[in-house]
């Protein structure tokens, strides 16, 4: 009885964490984006700093009517928001933050691969809906989503492997157990790969072709109203949440701070990952968009070499060390 | 690799078991075979060709559970890794690129399709056969975890270097294959003087025919 009390609370936090936490980025990212930018429109709503925003904007999608268009596949087309959104939420559950057993939801033996793995299925939702909405925008952005998730996937796990061969381990515990500070400027190459290869998965700006809003309208989403688009948009935050929080994780060393405090390690990892989140926004007010061809030649011919060169390095000074 | 770790001697329980009195995690598992086995044959006899690559994505899926329940935990995300995540998404990148009508495509069927089902039964069996026959006798003891990266990365490279390298000399192969493949494309789409240099390896391949 106790096991099974144990775990539902695990998964209840867990979903909790969740639900909260990608709202808390939208709402960073409406604010922060109102001051970059001198955006008027999120400080006006609820008075102060334009607090309620994003309680507008959930009314306003739960008002939305749900549209399905005739020629579309409807099931599939209903479906995809959840294919796309679930994974981020089963990533979650393996993301320790901080350390022993009470820290993560589920420790997976094969941490890395989980969340890989998982990170991956999601975007077969951005491609159910945009062939499921029979529209050629939509089509036009599902296959540069597929086109750019193969092109950055590679270089992601190779950047992961990297970590795994440096901490001789991949769970994620483990390498946050085994990380020790000189591995920042060690493995700081395969954290940038990761980063942006991350970003572009997440196909956050400067990575957003796939729903460049000005030549395919919204991509995949175009067709998509109401709730179901919302959806959408918070697979989209709790995407940047886990991507975060796996770079803190995997290069930044997740709990270790400089006092090393032991009962506050999981301050240390969701300050990190809330700088992490920072910086995206950060970028997608600050960068153009790449064009499709210059997207394939970042990941082809640069990300995937620079990936090989940190494996590579990883490789020799672990030999040496030992 | 199920049947690599099965087939290692040390792993399989003395411990004499029955068929009958199965325990939850043989009722799951048949389950989802079960699960498993009804989506690939919806895959394989769907009229609509992007539902078969979906169907497909259930089968794979479904596979990846059934190695979770052997405790065979890093061959089950390696497999949704490669499969689901990226062979999955590769077909339906190919699909969307060259004709993904909705609805049912009556003309996606072909001849073969007593052959194929022929096939497909015999490999099946043999299969089925070879597999019961080699292993009738071993059992994995499910209550601690048998398939970990650990045991996986030990057995994998002690027991089964070789047949590793010869499938990775395969793909080199299958990839320096389709270099040579898109570089003649290439070539000769520059000598007509009309673009389509950029091609990916992938396409050309299609091209080709």
């Amino acid at each position: 009885m106790n096991d099974a009390l144990d775990v539902a609370l695990r998964l209840l936090v867990v979903f909790v964490v969740f639900l909260t936490f990608p709202l808390i980025i939208g709402q960073t990212e409406h604010k922060v984006m109102a001051h970059m930018q001198g955006r008027l429109g999120p400080m006006y709503a609820g008075g102060f700093h334009g607090w309620a925003q994003l309680v507008a904007d959930g009314v306003k999608f739960a008002q939305k009517e749900d549209i399905v268009p005739a020629e579309a596949d409807r099931r599939v087309f209903q479906l995809a928001p959840a294919v796309a959104l679930l994974p981020y939420l089963l990533v979650l559950l393996a993301i320790p933050i901080g350390p022993g057993e009470g820290a993560v939801g589920e420790v997976v033996d094969a941490g890395i691969f989980f969340v890989l793995a998982v990170m991956g299925v999601g975007v077969l939702g951005s491609l159910m809906a945009g062939w499921a909405s029979a529209n050629k925008f939509s089509l036009l952005g599902g296959l540069r989503t597929a086109a750019q998730l193969l092109a950055y996937e590679l270089p992601m796990l190779l950047a992961a492997a990297s970590v795994a061969m440096a901490a001789g381990t991949v769970s994620l515990p483990g390498i946050v157990a085994a990380f020790e500070w000189w591995w920042l400027p060690w493995q700081i190459v395969g954290a940038l790969v990761f980063f942006v290869a991350g970003l572009a998965e997440l196909q956050r700006p400067p990575f957003d072709m796939p729903v460049a809003d000005s030549e395919i309208i919204f991509g995949a989403y175009t067709e998509y109203t109401g709730l179901r688009f919302a959806l959408f948009l918070l697979a989209e935050y709790a995407g940047i949440v886990v991507l975060c929080g796996l770079t803190t994780v995997l290069f930044l060393g997740g709990w270790h701070g400089p006092w090393g405090a032991d009962g506050l390690g999981w301050v240390w990892t969701l300050l990190k990952t809330a700088v992490l989140a920072f910086a995206v926004i950060w970028l997608r007010v600050t960068y153009p968009r790449l064009r499709e061809d210059q997207l394939q030649k970042l990941a082809w011919t640069l990300l995937v070499p620079l990936a090989l060169a940190q494996i590579a390095l990883t490789g020799i000074v672990k030999v040496a060390i030992n | 690799m199920t049947l690599a770790a099965a087939g290692h001697g040390t792993l399989a329980a003395a411990a004499p078991q029955g068929f009958l009195s199965p325990t939850g995690v043989e009722i799951a598992f048949v389950l989802v075979g079960l699960v498993t086995l009804g989506a690939a044959v919806v895959t394989v006899t769907t009229r609509q060709l992007v539902h078969a690559a979906l169907w497909l994505v259930v089968a794979l899926g479904g596979l990846a559970v059934e190695y979770l329940l052997l405790t065979a935990e890093f061959i089950a995300w390696v497999q949704v890794l490669i499969y689901v995540g990226s062979v999955v998404v590769l077909l339906l990148f190919g699909l969307m690129l060259t004709r993904a009508p909705i609805g049912r495509s009556p003309d996606a069927d072909s001849g073969n399709r007593p052959v194929a089902l022929a096939v497909a039964l015999a490999a099946a069996g043999a299969l089925v056969w070879v597999v019961a026959d080699a292993f009738r006798t071993q059992w994995i003891d499910l209550d601690k975890p048998q398939g970990t990266t650990d045991v996986t990365g030990s057995i994998l490279f002690r027991h089964w270097v070789l047949p590793f390298e010869a499938l990775s000399v395969l793909l080199l192969a299958a990839l320096v294959g389709a270099i040579v493949l898109s570089r003649r494309n290439a070539a000769r789409s520059d000598r007509d003087g009309a673009p389509g240099g950029r091609t990916g390896a992938g396409d050309s391949d299609k091209e080709q025919r």
